[in-house]
């Protein structure tokens, strides 16, 4: 069955099965003095220590979570008030309008019950941040020291554009202003380092990457101290409280081992396989829209983001489905409805190009036959879903 | 084969564009769309269906629209959790499962339409519209295009091959029966419709979702209004029509007391007139007729509801038109009884004159021809003609 999802999970890899099966039958809280807990412990840490190397961090900087959505609100939302809280002034959260709904409803929630001014920075048409636009952003308004943060992911779920993180951060920097930054598609895919990148933030999570669901991490400059969410026992630097995963730290640590060590032959991989599938596409549907930047070294290697014009998401996603083939349309309500993508509308596509959508991300366990299998079958589908677009228009 | 009885009336043998295997009991095998509102009925029909071994997907329609705070052009869907019930009974029964956005139809067709009746001062049935324009028409119409065969629900009906092709009839529990609501059916649309429960009781059918491992088994039948969630009528209209001081007068044109807006009213209603002096002859008095043109409603004795004769538009007939005048039973309101008629299409219009005078008659509500339990076409009544002059 050709899964061409893996931006939403991917499968874990043996090595992060293995790992989280080895400590699942042991006992001991990490937290724990006794002999019990010290073995737990070590497990954490050498985890810790792992998943360190493997984003150019010191293992002091890994603050275990939840996963993604949880770092991404412990970030945006935990600097927020710690750096309102040091000078009240800075209420300014500058923010990518083309985030993932776990940065964009934290700052949206901000801004309904914090007093932040939330504040989108302009995309081009590719879902890009220029650094001149959030150099605009900061010196306009009231000014530099009212910014509390900058938030800008690393690459785009949806449509796969990376963002010059680098230079935004140069950019903030220069006003002594920190930058988050959701990393959770880049990790694997394009080389990321937290060092390199001078963030103060950075948000991973295991899934994503071929590790256990329900762990990641913020990576976390020690310079910033962010307000917690989850109060309690005082675990990961009093930044997050709650018992640590053990098994789940070994697993998350084992596949971002492999990932960042196979990440270079994984891109280049996959990005032949993602050029093939771009190439099939539009052999068969000659009118689709390749969204994001067409420049391969502008996108994640394993994305590809179509439009359909006359199509319905939601229609091509079912036909796709009846003929064993899995992707996304990008992003649904919490009763199901397919949503225009706010990607493709912060982009400045039409409504309708922006509900015609579907993504491809492949992954490690991705074939050419995957491929194959697509390429066969998505022009019958499009034919039959601007059909039936066509029948929904009718009254 | 089936351990349930019945898996189905009307799959359809004679369905066209259906191939692949025959299917058990002799159907073909259909891909079926099933509509799934997240209740027992539709559940345990989708479950009748793919058991007896059409290809079902389930859908669930999206029909209201709430603005939602964060989400620019998202919106939170109120039905949410009949979403969730029904993706978890698609789950158990093993069949795909999606949500289809129709909220802006629903508004259009069916949520509008039933708004600007009552302002008319009549009284629309909004489930007989939502299955003309929504049910079996903007979802079949999807559903085709997109290579389904037929559409299937959870309504208490049965379908059955006629010698004049495909028929509607009454479901055997005469309790449930929904056939007035399915009246509006034209020979095509019923060619594509699947009622699996019309043969079964409906306490059966929760002992079957019970079997099934259904979590929807003993969740409890709707019975209000599906977009008017507190079951509040009166707000609801009131909130979009405003409100509107007016006269209640007897059938003299007497001013016996006041109301907020004619569209409160529906004829034959005796409830909640507050009428402060009593009728001469110290009998209740009912709603005979509702004016949202002088805004006015007009009261009087029980007697002067009686209708000997109506006159419906917008006729749709389940198979052929009948020639000529002909003897029926006709169901008059949704879970009324039947009365003997005899009806005629003239100019278009169905004119229809009951053998005995019935109360309770609205404008705006359907008129079902029957002819045993099987249903002839229905009308939307326009006028009544009342046995005693009173008529307002």
């Amino acid at each position: 069955m050709p899964y061409l999802d893996h931006a939403a999970t991917t499968p874990m890899l043996p090595e992060a099965i293995s790992a989280v099966t080895a400590h699942l039958g042991s006992t001991g809280n990490a937290s724990s003095l006794h002999a019990a807990g010290r073995r737990a412990r070590r497990v954490v840490e050498e985890s810790r220590e792992a998943l360190a190397r493997a984003l150019g961090a010191r293992p002091s900087e890994v603050v275990l979570t939840g996963g993604g959505t949880e770092s991404d609100n412990l970030a945006v939302k935990g600097l927020y008030w710690a750096r309102r809280d040091a000078d009240p002034a800075r209420t300014r959260v500058l923010c990518s309008p083309v985030e993932h709904h776990a940065v964009l409803d934290a700052v949206h929630w901000l801004g309904d019950h914090e007093g932040a001014q939330v504040e989108f920075l302009p995309v081009d048409r590719y879902g890009r941040v220029h650094p001149e636009a959030l150099r605009a952003a900061i010196e306009g308004g009231t000014g530099p020291g009212t910014v509390a943060l900058v938030t800008v992911m690393w690459a785009n779920n949806e449509v796969g554009t990376l963002q010059p993180v680098a230079e935004l951060v140069e950019t903030a920097h220069a006003y002594g202003i920190p930058v988050h930054s959701d990393a959770v598609q880049a990790l694997g895919q394009v080389p990321v380092s937290f060092a390199d990148s001078g963030l103060d933030a950075m948000t991973v999570t295991g899934h994503k990457i071929g590790g256990p669901y329900g762990i990641g991490a913020l990576v976390l400059s020690r310079a910033f101290t962010p307000v917690p969410l989850l109060h309690g026992g005082g675990q990961e630097r009093d930044v997050r409280s709650g018992t640590l995963d053990v098994p789940g730290a070994a697993g998350f640590a084992a596949a971002a081992r492999i990932a960042v060590e196979r990440q270079a032959v994984h891109a280049k991989e996959t990005a032949a396989l993602r050029d093939a599938l771009v190439a099939a596409v539009r052999a068969a549907v000659p009118d689709a829209v390749l969204n994001g930047d067409p420049d391969p070294a502008g996108r994640l290697p394993a994305n590809a983001h179509f439009s359909f014009p006359g199509c319905e998401g939601d229609a091509l996603l079912m036909l796709l489905d009846a003929r064993g083939i899995e992707c996304s349309t990008g992003s649904a309500c919490s009763a199901g409805v397919p949503q225009p993508s706010h990607v493709l509308l912060a982009a400045g596509a039409e409504p309708d190009l922006a509900r015609a959508s579907l993504r491809f991300s492949l992954g490690h366990t991705s074939t050419a036959a995957d491929v194959e299998a697509l390429a066969e079958a998505i022009g019958p589908v499009v034919e039959r879903a601007r059909n039936a677009g066509l029948a929904s228009a009718r009254r | 084969m089936s351990d349930f009885p019945g898996t189905g009336s009307g799959p359809g043998a004679a369905l066209p564009g259906a191939d692949g295997p025959a299917g058990p009991g002799g159907g073909r095998r259909l891909r079926v769309l099933a509509a799934m509102s997240g209740g027992v009925d539709s559940a345990v029909a989708a479950a009748r269906a793919a058991e007896a071994g059409h290809d079902v997907t389930g859908v669930h329609l999206a029909l209201s629209a709430n603005p939602q705070s964060f989400r620019t052009g998202a919106r939170g869907c109120c039905t949410l959790e009949d979403s969730r019930d029904a993706r978890r009974a698609a789950d158990v029964i093993g069949i795909p499962f999606y949500v289809w956005d129709m909220a802006e139809r629903f508004r259009e067709d069916v949520v509008d339409d039933f708004v600007a009746e009552y302002a008319a001062g009549r009284t629309p049935n909004p489930c007989l519209r939502c299955n003309e324009k929504i049910k079996f028409a903007a979802l079949l119409d999807k559903a085709l295009a997109l290579g389904f065969d037929a559409v299937c629900t959870g309504h208490y009906a049965r379908v059955v091959d006629g010698p004049a092709g495909r028929e509607l009839h009454r479901a055997v529990d005469a309790a449930k029966d929904q056939s007035y609501v399915l009246g509006v059916l034209d020979a095509d649309q019923l060619a594509r419709a699947l009622f699996p429960l019309g043969d079964t009781p409906k306490e059966l059918i929760r002992e079957e979702a019970e079997r099934r491992d259904l979590a929807v088994a003993r969740k409890p039948d709707s019975h209000d209004i599906c977009f008017i969630a507190d079951g509040d009528t009166q707000g609801f209209l009131a909130q979009r029509l405003g409100t509107s001081p007016g006269d209640i007068v007897d059938t003299d044109g007497t001013k016996v007391g006041e109301h907020q807006g004619a569209y409160g009213f529906t004829v034959g209603q005796r409830k909640g007139l507050r009428i402060g002096r009593p009728a001469a002859d110290g009998k209740p008095r009912y709603v005979l007729d509702v004016s949202p043109v002088d805004n006015r409603v007009t009261v009087g004795p029980a007697e002067a509801l009686d209708v000997v004769a109506l006159t419906g538009i917008r006729p749709r007939w389940c198979g052929p038109a009948p020639a000529g005048p002909g003897e029926y039973t006709a169901q008059l309101r949704a879970h009324g009884g039947e009365v003997p008629v005899t009806a005629e299409l003239v100019d278009g219009e169905l004119r229809v004159r009951l053998a005995e005078p019935a109360r309770g008659i609205a404008p705006g509500q359907a008129v079902v021809l029957y002819e045993g339990t099987r249903v002839v076409g229905s009308a939307t009544i326009a006028a009544t003609e009342r046995r005693s002059a009173a008529r307002a």
